[in-house]
């Protein structure tokens, strides 16, 4: 059964019809691409599929149950986790802790124990801990965990958001132009890391991207969006050489 | 040991060290009756202000309406040891029990007050909230509160009739009378542990890094589950509720206590956001040393009777320099004592 069913979706704000009949199937274990000109409503989707926005008509099945609408904190526990394509991590918190404000539903204990630094209260601790270093582990990040998030270097920074969306145990992990502003080398690890994270978190994978070496590199399947509108859909390879394609997003 | 356990501990000790001190003092004869007089004051303003650095510098909203919540504790609290003086007379538990209630009491109206007031941000919540402080305190100044033999009576805007023997609690704008005194220095100083150990351990909690993640990015706090309505109304209920505690250990300090603006106005709420940004916004020992500080100093400069408030606000500045000034904190990075004595990180030694 596909982890991701989206039936149909769509959204309008105010006359403009951001995202227009956008249906997509993703199976588990599966890197699916989304790709399009600027404006094409490819983070609109995302913002629909994480609740941010309210879709005005279509549905969203996530491993067969009805997510349309819900709240976002509710779509995250249903376990949907993103990044943002400007980076929003929480500046004033060290790396670790930014990873553990990602274990905060996983690993709960209520706040008085916290006050009152009961046993649990330090079980938990101790769990998260060693579960957010084992994650920093995956992106290269374990040295420096005590740092300010503010003070990562830019690529570091874009993995730390990864890091922390998968703090969240989710199914299905929707990256937002994870590659913008690395350098080749910085990319290819990156491309090395997401299919890190696919074969051994057993994860589903939808991501944004503009770089097309990232694009052809790693994505299985892929949807080419057009204003608002499904352009091309299918495997990777056959999509790219899709005339329309060409003319409307790579150039000829 | 973990720095932020090591740098808790430093705090706990800097207020032990200085109670003792202060004992010290006072055994030997060394501190005039005024400067005694100033001690539980100084409990108080420390106590808001730890209160209300969890709310600007963790949950990262300014409000400038917790000399009201302080209001709620104080009333509350010295109502109900005034009911219940001659029932209870340990000294020790009444103050226990008025505490309880005048916390819990605040807690409630922060929580009340918190709802609507939550759902706004920046400029517009801190305008809200000095309303509320100034309602709290409107409201107080027009209750009668008086039980005699036929019961409790009780009315807003008109003074009522109670019989002659009959206890007044609240009597309007004139307040509460005769309010036993429970205060005490060490009460004061055994509160400020209380509530440091409350806060930092809060912080340092998964609720505290809820707060804090809010504070930094509501959106994906949002996006990583995080509940914003509940942990934003924890965390301004938790600091109204220490303001309360502080306004509960200040009423038992007076024989009167009456709602004025001098008291509970926001002239108060502004002197407490004043220690907290002094101190240090995010910072409670810094809170704690503001408020100490700036408490003395009027005191301390009593002599100099017209240039009193001249160097008062000349401190204001100075201090405010000292801490924030770009310029300061690079002079004190590369002056530090630590800096120069101190081990060097990894990073320094390269």
């Amino acid at each position: 059964m596909a982890v991701l069913e989206v039936k149909n979706l769509g959204i309008s704000f105010g006359g403009l019809r951001a995202v227009d009949g956008f249906n997509v199937s993703i199976e588990k274990g599966q890197l699916y691409g989304l790709i399009g000109p600027n404006g094409a409503g490819k983070t609109t989707i995302f913002n629909m599929l994480t609740g941010v926005y309210k879709p005005t008509d279509g549905t969203i099945f996530l491993d067969g149950v009805n997510i349309t609408g819900r709240k976002t904190t509710e779509i995250n526990k249903a376990g949907v986790a993103r990044t943002f394509q400007n980076i929003r991590l929480f500046q004033e918190l060290s790396v670790l802790d930014n990873v553990k404000v990602g274990l905060h539903n996983g690993h709960a204990y209520s706040t008085i124990t916290g006050i009152l630094r009961l046993p649990k209260y330090r079980r938990s601790e101790r769990r998260m801990d060693a579960r957010a270093l084992e994650l920093l582990k995956v992106f290269d990040l374990d040295g420096e965990a005590e740092l300010l998030a503010s003070n990562l270097p830019y690529g570091k920074q874009r993995k730390l958001e990864i890091a922390r969306a998968l703090a969240t145990d989710p199914k299905l992990l929707l990256l937002d132009e994870p590659a913008a502003g690395m350098n080749p080398n910085e990319t290819q690890e990156l491309m090395k890391t997401i299919r890190f994270v696919r074969d051994n978190f057993d994860m589903t994978i939808l991501l944004i991207e503009h770089d097309m070496k990232l694009v052809s590199g790693i994505c299985e399947k892929l949807t080419v969006l057009n204003f608002g509108q499904v352009l091309a859909q299918g495997d990777t390879a056959a999509v790219l050489n899709d005339p329309e394609v060409i003319k409307a997003y790579l150039g000829e | 040991m973990k720095k932020t356990t090591r740098d808790h501990l430093i705090t706990f000790g800097l207020v032990v060290v200085v109670y003792l001190i202060v004992q010290l003092l006072i055994a030997t004869g060394n501190m005039s009756s005024l400067m005694q007089g100033l001690l539980v004051p100084m409990c108080t303003y420390s106590i808001v202000a730890i209160g209300l650095n969890l709310c600007v510098g963790y949950l990262g909203e300014l409000s400038i309406g917790h000399a009201g919540f302080m209001c709620v504790g104080a009333f509350s609290g010295a109502v109900v040891s005034k009911l219940l003086s001659e029932t209870v007379t340990n000294g020790i538990l009444l103050f226990v029990i008025a505490l309880a209630v005048g916390t819990l009491m605040a807690a409630l109206c922060g929580f009340l007050i918190g709802i609507p007031v939550l759902r706004l941000r920046g400029d517009y919540l801190a305008i809200v909230t000095l309303a509320f402080g100034e309602i709290i305190k409107n409201i107080i100044n027009v209750l009668y509160i008086g039980k005699d033999s036929q019961g409790f009576h009780f009315s807003l805007s008109n003074p009522i009739e109670i019989e002659e023997e009959g206890l007044w609690l609240i009597n309007g704008a004139k307040g509460i009378a005769k309010i036993t005194h429970l205060s005490s220095f060490t009460i004061g100083v055994v509160l400020i542990l209380i509530s440091l150990f409350v806060v930092y351990n809060l912080v340092n909690s998964r609720s505290g890094r809820a707060i804090m993640a809010i504070r930094d990015n509501r959106i994906s706090a949002e996006s990583v589950g995080i509940n914003i309505t509940k942990y934003k109304l924890m965390a301004f209920t938790i600091s109204a509720a220490i303001a309360g505690a502080g306004g509960v250990l200040y009423a038992h300090n007076l024989s009167t206590v009456t709602a004025t603006p001098a008291n509970f106005g926001y002239n108060m709420s502004i002197m407490i956001l004043v220690f907290v940004v002094l101190g240090g916004i995010g910072s409670f020992r810094g809170s704690i040393i503001a408020a100490v500080l700036l408490t003395l100093l009027p005191e301390l400069l009593r002599g100099l009777s017209d240039y009193r408030m001249l160097i008062y606000s000349i401190v204001l500045i100075a201090m405010m320099l000292f801490n924030w000034s770009p310029r300061m904190k690079d002079f004190r990075a590369a002056h530090s004592l630590k800096g120069r004595f101190g081990k060097k990180t990894a990073k320094e030694a390269e």
